[in-house]
Parts: C-alpha cells; sequence; structure tokens
C-alpha cells in the first residue's frame, strides 16, 4: 500500500535499479553488474532525509529537543534541507551554518522551508563551517545543533534502513558505493552488510573540490569526522569534477537518471571496482547510492556546455 | 621511475609555489624522501612518528594510499600522487 499518514512516513524504502546499458556484463555466466539506489525519492528528494529524520526522532527521545526548540547545523545544503522540512513539520526552528559557495537552489530550498543562514567563508568549505557553527553552539547553550559529523544517530539510519533494504533486494551483492562526506551513508551501510555478507567490498568516493575549499591555513586545521572508521571501508578515491560530471552525464544519456554531481563521482568510482571485475574475471554487482537528484544543480554549469566548461565552472563550488 | 606530485596551496611554500613536481622513487616513502631531497621541509609536513600525518591525504591514481599499502604503497612511471588536506563534507 502506498497511503501514508504525512510526508515523513514515505521516507526509505527506496528503489534499487539496474543499470543494464553501464554495466560491463548485464547477463552470462560471471555477470559485473551495477544497481543504483535512487535516495532522491525520499521526501525532499535526498539520502540525507535519513540521517535528518533519524538525528531529530533521537533527540525528540533524549529529552534534547523539546517543542519550539531552535536546531542549529553545520551543511552544506543537503541535510539542512532534510532538517528543514522536519522542522516545519514539527515545529522547530532551524539555523544552518552554510559555506558561501553552495548552490543558489538549496538556498532557495532552505529559505521556502524557513530555515535561517549563516554564511561561513568559502575558503576552507565546510570545515569552516563546523568551526563556526560549534563557536555558534558554545554562544548559545540553549540551542540544540544535532552535528551530522558525530552524531550516531546518522549512521544508525543507514545501519537500521538503507543497509537491510540493499540485502533484501540484492541478496549477491559484493560491493556497496557510496559518497563519503559525513561518512555517515558508508559507516552505517558498511557496517550493516560487513556484519551479513561475507567478503563484500566497502568503497568511497570522495568529491575533489577546486583549490578554494582546501585553503586552510595549517594542516592542523584539518577536519574528519568524528564518526569516521577507516576499518569499515575496503578503498577509497578521490573523484575530481571533470570525471564526476562526465559520468553524471553517462547516467542519464544510457540510463535515463537524473542525478546530482556527487552520483557522477560515485558511478565512476563504481565503474572502476567493475572494470577490476571484468578484469579479474569475477562476478561483482555493485550497488550504489544516487544521494539526489540533478535539480539543485542546474545552476552551476554542470549540465552544460563541454565537459572543460562543466569543469570549469565547478571550480571553487561546493558540488557535491 | 618519474611520477607527478600535485601539492596544495598549503604546502607550496616548500615547492617555490609550484602546483605540481616531478620526483622518482618505487614507494611512495621513496617518493617523499625525493621531494625531500628537492623540496626541505615537506617531508615533515607530511610524516608524523614514521605516519602520514593524521590531516594529509594522499592519492596514488586517485586511490587514497592507507587502503592500498600506505608509505610502501608501489608506485611506476607516469604514475600521479596527489596529496591534499582532509576537509568535511557533508
Amino acid at each position: 500500500m502506498a497511503r501514508y499518514d504525512s510526508l515523513i512516513e514515505t521516507l526509505g524504502d527506496t528503489p534499487l535499479v539496474g543499470l543494464p546499458h553501464l554495466s560491463p556484463r548485464w547477463t552470462g555466466e560471471a555477470p559485473v553488474r551495477l544497481w543504483a539506489k535512487l535516495e532522491d525519492r525520499n521526501p525532499t528528494g535526498s539520502v540525507k532525509d535519513r540521517p535528518a529524520l533519524r538525528m531529530i526522532e533521537q533527540a525528540e527521545r533524549d529529552g534534547l529537543l523539546t517543542p519550539g526548540a531552535t536546531i542549529l547545523e553545520p551543511t552544506s545544503g543537503n541535510t539542512g534541507i532534510s532538517l528543514a522540512m522536519a522542522a516545519k513539520l514539527k515545529g522547530y526552528r532551524l539555523i544552518c551554518v552554510m559555506p558561501e559557495n553552495t548552490s543558489i537552489e538549496r538556498r532557495q530550498l532552505l529559505t521556502m522551508f524557513g530555515a535561517e543562514i549563516i554564511d561561513s567563508p568559502a575558503r576552507g568549505g565546510s570545515n569552516e563551517a563546523v568551526a563556526r557553527a560549534k563557536a555558534i553552539a558554545a554562544e548559545h547553550p540553549e540551542w540544540v545543533m544535532l552535528y551530522q559529523y558525530g552524531n550516531p544517530a546518522n549512521p544508525a539510519a543507514h545501519y537500521e534502513g538503507t543497509g537491510p533494504e540493499l540485502l533484501r533486494d540484492l541478496p549477491e551483492i559484493t560491493h556497496f558505493v557510496a559518497g563519503l562526506g559525513t561518512t555517515g551513508t558508508l559507516m552505517g551501510t558498511g557496517r550493516f552488510l560487513r556484519e551479513h555478507v561475507k567478503g563484500i567490498e566497502i568503497v568511497a568516493a570522495e568529491p575533489r573540490y577546486g583549490e578554494l575549499v582546501y585553503g586552510l591555513r595549517n594542516i592542523d586545521e584539518g577536519f574528519i569526522p568524528e564518526l569516521y572508521d577507516e576499518s569499515v571501508l575496503t578503498s577509497r578515491f578521490s573523484v575530481g569534477p571533470f570525471d564526476a560530471v562526465r559520468r553524471t552525464r553517462e547516467l542519464i544519456e544510457r540510463e535515463g537518471i537524473f542525478a546530482g554531481v556527487s552520483t557522477g563521482a560515485v558511478l565512476h568510482a563504481a565503474l572502476g571496482v567493475a572494470a577490476k571485475a571484468i578484469k579479474a574475471g569475477a562476478r561483482a554487482d555493485i550497488a550504489f547510492i544516487v544521494a539526489d537528484g540533478g535539480w539543485k544543480y542546474l545552476s552551476t554549469g554542470a549540465y552544460a556546455g563541454t565537459l572543460e566548461d562543466a569543469e570549469a565552472a565547478l571550480d571553487g563550488q561546493l558540488w557535491a | 621511475m618519474a611520477v607527478i606530485v600535485s601539492i596544495p596551496t598549503i604546502l607550496r611554500n616548500h615547492t617555490d609555489g609550484e602546483k605540481r613536481v616531478q620526483a622518482t622513487g618505487s614507494t611512495l616513502a621513496a617518493v617523499i624522501d625525493d621531494l625531500e631531497a628537492n623540496h626541505a621541509g615537506l617531508k615533515d609536513r607530511l610524516i608524523n612518528e614514521g605516519k602520514l600525518h593524521r590531516f594529509v591525504n594522499v592519492y596514488v591514481n586517485d586511490e587514497d594510499v592507507r587502503f592500498s599499502g600506505g608509505l610502501d604503497t608501489a608506485v611506476a612511471d607516469g604514475d600521479s600522487v596527489t596529496i591534499l588536506p582532509a576537509v568535511a563534507g557533508g
């Protein structure tokens, strides 16, 4: 039955869709198949609805969030949009600390949902947003910072949701590939799958931005999310904007799936894994996360002109 | 065995502002030693107590070396080595 009492109830249970055209060997004795989990089918159109709702519900259960409370969160956009939707429905005030080099669509959506935005400088990317939010939280102890980078409810959403859904829909899964940001998707789904699928490989695709984003004052200002546990991963790849855009476009052209640019980076890593399986003559069923649709990134320039134009346009932007 | 090493903005004071420099070596450790010979001070910024600095990520052909052998990761002629500081995503 597809009837729900509210939008929030529609969370999760997203479709897993085969990619017969992009998979190197869709049929035969040792197939090497790619499967896309369409997380854009969540209430606000991104995978972040899972951790956002899970973090809010946990904070409510723990008595941290009470009616009329103010939530503060550092976010490059998608987690903010998910929190904003839930905050609106549940009657909380939301303040997002967001790097100024994020797309206009994300800002407009946040504003539409009633969130307030505090800008952090483009230089240093999300690092600056995290530092700024921590400083503001210290000044306002009455506000609740859910803190997606360190909140166990973030990976728990994937351990309890994304992981079991994948195992149910693709018991023969051999690889799981997702983007590395807060690390919540990879940690939660990865842990669940490792516990249930012998030999599974957990592969991270990390967006490689333009130089501005890495413009820290010194190395010790670097940031590793508290949630990150290296032992959950099998390998980790850095994917630049050229490959991310190229794969995003291939996904539309060959499979009809209109995804955000970070999904292109994930697909690039997934195709690398697939090529290795082909070389080794092994079968593989590779599931990857489509974190969101492309709608919020149309203004970035990723979807028009040559790949070189798109790469140049994305320089300095937080495109994932 | 020459490889091209991409240097992040924050470490370019060791390379006279160069974004990319050449180095030789058959492992990442050897490449870093060779970098140090030509760009003094770089090694100390990358390695701490015999291991890669916690906030430094190094990729050989886009793969994070922490998952492919660390400082012992093999490098071959024409490989690309990318050094990046760890920053937040999400």
